[in-house]
């Protein structure tokens, strides 16, 4: 078919095949240099980690040194930071996961009155700016006297990382084939066994990615927490106060930790998704 | 048969009450107390009073109009740019990818993984003013000789388009990957030109993508202070800047949360108009 088509205009073609050439080579060219401009900034965050300043900024290139990863807590707050970073990510993203499913499970799974308006409450906190989430957090705080520390800033990262658990979850549910639950009662399983024995194995890896991201967001929030941090210094908010006074070298090696981890356990699980879907082709 | 009955409806209601609850105590009844805060008057020393004071509103939008329009303007040219930039991306990932696909968003994500103010003190580092990017500009003239990029307003642009990019990238890849290619050769076969095609079919196809990206990109950019802090100097102060400075170093809580509400409404009103134009089921990604 398309042979014939070639025959009966033998011009047309080679200048459209000069044309997809060039603008497949184009295309190609310009996204390698999207993702270089994407990955300039990592790149200069690990290398500046080996930088050896002299004064102390930690801005232009002066010498190739460990001693940044060897005393990578040699700055005074900064292990302190990471360990309440981590055990406010570790909770919060618990807990938001576990609510979070539940209304998921709730918004597939039912018919009922008021999930059109569920749907608006889940989606409202994913569209105001974190500034509004922060401070309308911030008067409630005031107002009822409440002492702000570690459990202000659980709340606020338990808050604000409902609503991505919920969209995680729920985006695997939708696709999900509810013959197994059917055929698990028709086989005498109750509602919880069926749940348990059917439905959870079949949704852990939407839980798994939820606590993940639940995780990577609460690690990374500075916004929110600063508003509702009191005197407590997470990893954010550590940054932001070296950097008024030249952040140390010590940032980028926590930095590059946080990035390898991360960028680890996504390349895991890219690489256990494909292997999957080749399984299943 | 009842009891099943009864039971099947009170699930659903168990099942939201713990998340639901939260999100009222926590998300909702503070906006409700911000809103209350936004009328007060008087100061931290003396107390704060309920007395319907509007003239926050007014005052805010007075003596910090320069800031807000400025917030709305560098996000829009931020959400601009990321969608420019990063559409020719996700479309070449979606229709060239390939088995590559799952690897390359990652690398669209890879940002993420970087902490927000580490990769923005990053942008510091490359604009600084004996950094390669200025020397280079300066010896094109395309910067005088004591000319810099830290501190303008370009900086702080390229700071939020940056840290926003991969919010637009993502709904744009999804859209043009749901695209059935057999549409493009029907197109083809009905004599349309390559460009025709992506006009015609391609682009609106991906509608849904742009107006999620713009809305993910926008929102969260008109509220940012960080860029404008790190990057910028204070003419480049947006109204999330004031805000902040506001509630945290003058406590003048009244004047801060009226301007959150006015930050708040102008994005609300944005989603709304949104809304409208492309169907609520749609917009919060709750099609099918």
């Amino acid at each position: 078919m398309s042979a014939v088509a070639v025959e009966s205009r033998p011009r047309r073609h080679v200048l459209a095949g000069a044309w997809a050439f060039v603008r497949r080579h184009i295309l190609t060219v310009y996204s390698v240099l999207f993702f270089v401009y994407l990955l300039l900034p990592i790149a200069v965050v690990v290398v500046f980690s080996f930088n050896h300043p002299t004064g102390k900024f930690n801005y232009t290139w002066q010498g190739f040194t460990w001693d940044n990863w060897r005393y990578w807590d040699g700055v005074p707050g900064i292990r302190s930071s990471i360990v309440l970073s981590l055990e406010i990510a570790l909770v919060a993203s618990l807990i938001a996961t576990a609510l979070g499913t539940m209304i998921a499970l709730a918004l597939v799974r039912y018919g009922f009155r008021g999930r059109a308006t569920t749907n608006i409450l889940i989606f409202l906190p994913l569209s105001t700016p974190e500034i509004v989430l922060g401070a309308s957090l911030l008067t409630l705080f005031l107002n009822l006297n409440v002492i702000f520390g570690f459990w202000t800033i659980l709340i606020a990262h338990i808050m604000f990382c409902i609503s991505f658990a919920v969209v995680t979850v729920k985006a695997r549910l939708v696709g999900f084939d509810r013959h197994l639950e059917e055929a698990a009662m028709d086989l005498g399983a109750n509602e919880w066994t069926t749940f348990r024995k059917v439905t959870l194995p079949l949704i852990a890896p939407a839980i798994l990615a939820a606590l993940l991201l639940c995780f990577a967001i609460s690690i990374d929030d500075f916004v929110v927490t600063y508003f509702n941090s009191g005197s407590e210094v997470t990893f954010p908010l550590f940054v932001w106060g070296a950097a008024r006074i030249g952040a140390p070298p010590q940032v980028n090696v926590i930095g590059t930790a946080i990035f390898v981890v991360a960028l680890t356990a996504m390349l895991a699980n890219v690489l256990i998704q494909t292997r999957r879907s080749k399984g299943a082709a | 048969m009842g009891f099943f009955h009864r039971h099947r409806n009170t699930t659903p209601y168990l099942l939201l009450a713990p998340g639901v609850l939260f999100l009222a105590v926590f998300f909702l009844v503070p906006l409700g107390f911000l809103a209350y805060q936004s009328l007060q008057s008087g100061n931290f020393d003396v107390g704060f009073s309920f007395t319907w004071a509007w003239s926050n509103y007014w005052d805010a939008l007075r003596d910090y109009r320069a800031q807000f329009v400025r917030s709305l303007e560098y996000a829009g040219i931020a959400t601009l740019l990321c969608l420019v930039i990063s559409y020719p991306v996700a479309y070449w990932i979606a229709f060239r990818g390939g088995r590559w696909k799952n690897l390359l968003l990652l690398f669209i994500v890879a940002p993420f993984f970087v902490t927000y103010l580490i990769r923005t003190l990053a942008w510091e580092t490359i604009l600084s003013d004996n950094g390669f990017v200025v020397n280079t500009l300066q010896s094109l003239h395309v910067l005088g000789p004591s000319g810099r990029l830290l501190a303008t307003s370009t900086a702080v642009v390229a700071g939020i388009t940056y840290n926003f990019l991969p919010f637009m990238a993502l709904p744009l890849y999804v859209s043009l990957e749901q695209i059935d290619g057999r549409m493009l050769e029907a197109a083809e076969d009905l004599y349309a030109s390559k460009l025709h095609a992506f006009l015609r079919v391609t682009l609106p196809l991906s509608l849904p993508g742009v107006v999620a990206g713009t809305l993910l990109t926008f929102i969260p950019a008109a509220g940012d202070f960080i860029n404008a802090q790190l990057l910028g100097a204070t003419d480049n102060h947006m109204i999330g800047n004031v805000i902040q400075s506001k509630f945290l170093e003058q406590t003048d809580y009244p004047a801060a949360a009226a301007m959150s509400f006015i930050l708040m409404a102008g994005i609300l009103v944005a989603v709304l108009l949104y809304a409208r134009a492309v169907g609520t089921e749609q917009l919060t990604g709750t099609a099918t």
